[in-house]
């Protein structure tokens, strides 16, 4: 049986990632998952300079997911460069870096800084971070401002670039489009829904933030329905994330049209969800007498 | 080496109002170290997240921990129901620790104030101080965990409603015994920690708080659960540090709460 997935010329072992800012640089996970057998390691946002990112309380729990509003809090392209790159690299598996900024400067000035780093497969530039006040979202909710930023990045860049596209917009097949035009070589969806929670008890917002992203099983179908509409918008492939607990969840992803998939809040409820899929997936595949786990992809019946 | 395991339930009580005490099978004992904590799994996948409550006691002997925990929630209130046998999932053991070395030959305080009171009961078993003051502070006369903290130190007890000790605080019961330490070892709710922090950079002594916050994973990726820090972090680069793995203590002039 043969797991692995090809996206933008680059090959990945099996189609299982980490989704941004769940999985930090594998270091803390590394304990439970052997990284080895992991797809890919989609990094935690990294910017031009350290962010401190929002006042807590920064997590909430929602009913079958959560809300978060981290803000982005990293540590810098230079503390990155020196410590969780060569971490990783250590490790047979492909290594993704999530690039975050407020203006396009600072994207630019971290992919460029990310260029000659031959173990970096490919870059995912976050455009939809619902929880920061400048950059990010301002990117991702406008299709001109995402078709503008995606070409300036991809002049930049030495890597594959997928874009990472917000759901808190009318329709993402617009934007979906805006970034394949301007040269994206790769989208992944969905970044999280903005959401609310208010503690009764208190009288407050039980986020600092007030609205943070909602993550976790809750919003699967959801993402599925949104990466099922991309994936038949575009040409480009899609990497599917958005409430992926098991195997079957991914699979579903699959289906719908995603080349790939990342599992997210996830890692927080058990930090062998990743492996757990993995392994899923290819019980799945000796089942149904799959060969090829790319026969998958976009095989949901019309 | 922190793990997720599924085990099983050894005992559990309620010990005063929507206080309870159980005790785990797990092998985690063995590796437990005072002011650690666990993170506890519902089994209502509506809940997902594990609730991290702190260590009472480590059997390393029987491979058993104990915690003792309030009902805040859906999640604690779902565990309220668990009986001996139920199985129970746990992630751990998390977190720092209290640092045991720094009341060697000293005078300690231990302070615990409501369901901050807990793992004061570890550190007051493992603790080698000259002296151990343990002052614990309570809503009324339901004063859980006192029998069991009398066997390692001298207790003092403050209610709010004055029904035990000295009526008020923790501080309050400091004042009023004329108590002295060279070294602090609190838990309990914020304004307690901050009024520990004051008294002792007044003193010109130690204190290491053990702090809560909401988080998510308990391992420190997820980055919810920070403090802010006087220096910059090590790990973040920034003046936060993470409660979860950089904590949950810390000592009380490193950072602002």
């Amino acid at each position: 049986m043969n797991t692995q997935v090809e996206i933008a010329g680059v090959t990945f072992q099996n189609p299982v990632m980490t989704a941004s800012g769940t999985f930090g640089s594998g270091m803390e996970y590394a304990q439970f998952v052997d990284l080895n057998r992991l797809g890919a390691v989609v990094t935690k946002g990294v910017a031009n300079v350290p962010w401190p990112g929002n006042p807590t309380p920064r997590v909430a729990e929602v009913y079958g997911g959560m809300l978060n509003a981290i803000g982005l809090q990293n540590p810098g392209i230079d503390v990155f460069l020196e410590r969780d790159i060569p971490f990783l690299k250590k490790y047979d598996t492909r290594i993704i870096v999530n690039v975050c900024g407020k203006t396009v400067e600072d994207y630019v000035e971290v992919v460029e800084r990310l260029s000659h780093e031959e173990a970096v497969s490919m870059l995912e530039i976050n455009v939809s971070c619902p929880n920061v006040k400048e950059g990010a979202i301002a990117f991702g909710q406008r299709a001109d401002a995402l078709f503008q930023i995606t070409q300036k990045i991809k002049r930049h860049a030495r890597q594959p670039v997928i874009m990472k596209l917000s759901p808190n917009v009318t329709d993402i097949t617009e934007m979906a489009r805006a970034a394949e035009a301007a040269g994206a070589d790769a989208l992944s969806l969905i970044n999280t829904i903005t959401g609310m929670k208010i503690d009764i008890h208190k009288r407050r917002f039980a986020i600092a933030n007030k609205t943070g992203g909602m993550s976790g099983p809750a919003i699967k179908p959801i993402a599925v329905r949104m990466v099922y509409q991309t994936a038949r918008a575009v040409r480009i492939p899609v990497i599917g994330m958005g409430g992926i607990a098991t195997a079957e969840d991914a699979i579903e992803f699959l289906l719908a049209g995603a080349s790939a998939v990342s599992i997210g809040a996830m890692n927080f409820v058990n930090p062998y969800t990743t492996l757990e899929v993995i392994q899923g997936i290819e019980e799945y595949m000796e089942k149904y007498h799959v060969e090829k786990v790319t026969d998958l992809i976009g095989a949901v019946g019309e | 080496m922190k793990q997720k395991q599924s085990t099983t339930v050894l005992s559990q009580q309620e010990i005063a109002p929507g206080i309870f005490d159980m005790w785990i099978r797990t092998g985690l004992a063995a590796q437990a170290v005072p002011g650690q904590f666990i993170g506890v799994y519902p089994r209502d996948k509506s809940t997902l997240l594990p609730r991290p409550i702190s260590i009472c006691e480590a059997d390393r002997g029987r491979g058993a921990l104990r915690i003792v925990y309030r009902i805040a929630g859906a999640g604690t209130e779902e565990f309220s129901h668990y009986r001996q046998g139920d199985s129970i999932e746990i992630l751990g053991t998390l977190g720092n620790g209290f640092p045991l070395e720094a009341a060697k030959g000293k005078r300690a305080f231990l302070m615990g104030g409501g369901i901050g009171i807990p793992p004061m009961l570890e550190l007051a078993k493992c603790l080698e101080a000259e002296c151990k003051t343990i002052i614990v502070g309570y809503r009324d006369s339901r004063t859980f965990l006192r029998d069991d903290l009398e066997r390692y130190g001298k207790v003092y007890l403050a209610t709010e409603d004055g029904s035990v000790g000295t009526r008020g605080n923790v501080m309050d019961a400091i004042a009023e015994g004329a108590l002295e330490a060279d070294v602090i070892y609190a838990c309990g709710p914020m304004p307690m920690l901050r009024a520990v922090k004051v008294y002792a950079q007044e003193k010109g002594i130690p204190a290491y708080i053990s702090l809560e916050e909401h988080m998510a994973c308990g391992v420190g990726a997820c980055l919810g659960c920070v403090v802010k820090t006087r220096e910059v972090d090590h790990h973040s680069h920034v003046h936060n540090a993470r409660i979860c793995t950089d904590g949950p203590v810390f000592e009380a002039g490193e950072v602002q709460i």
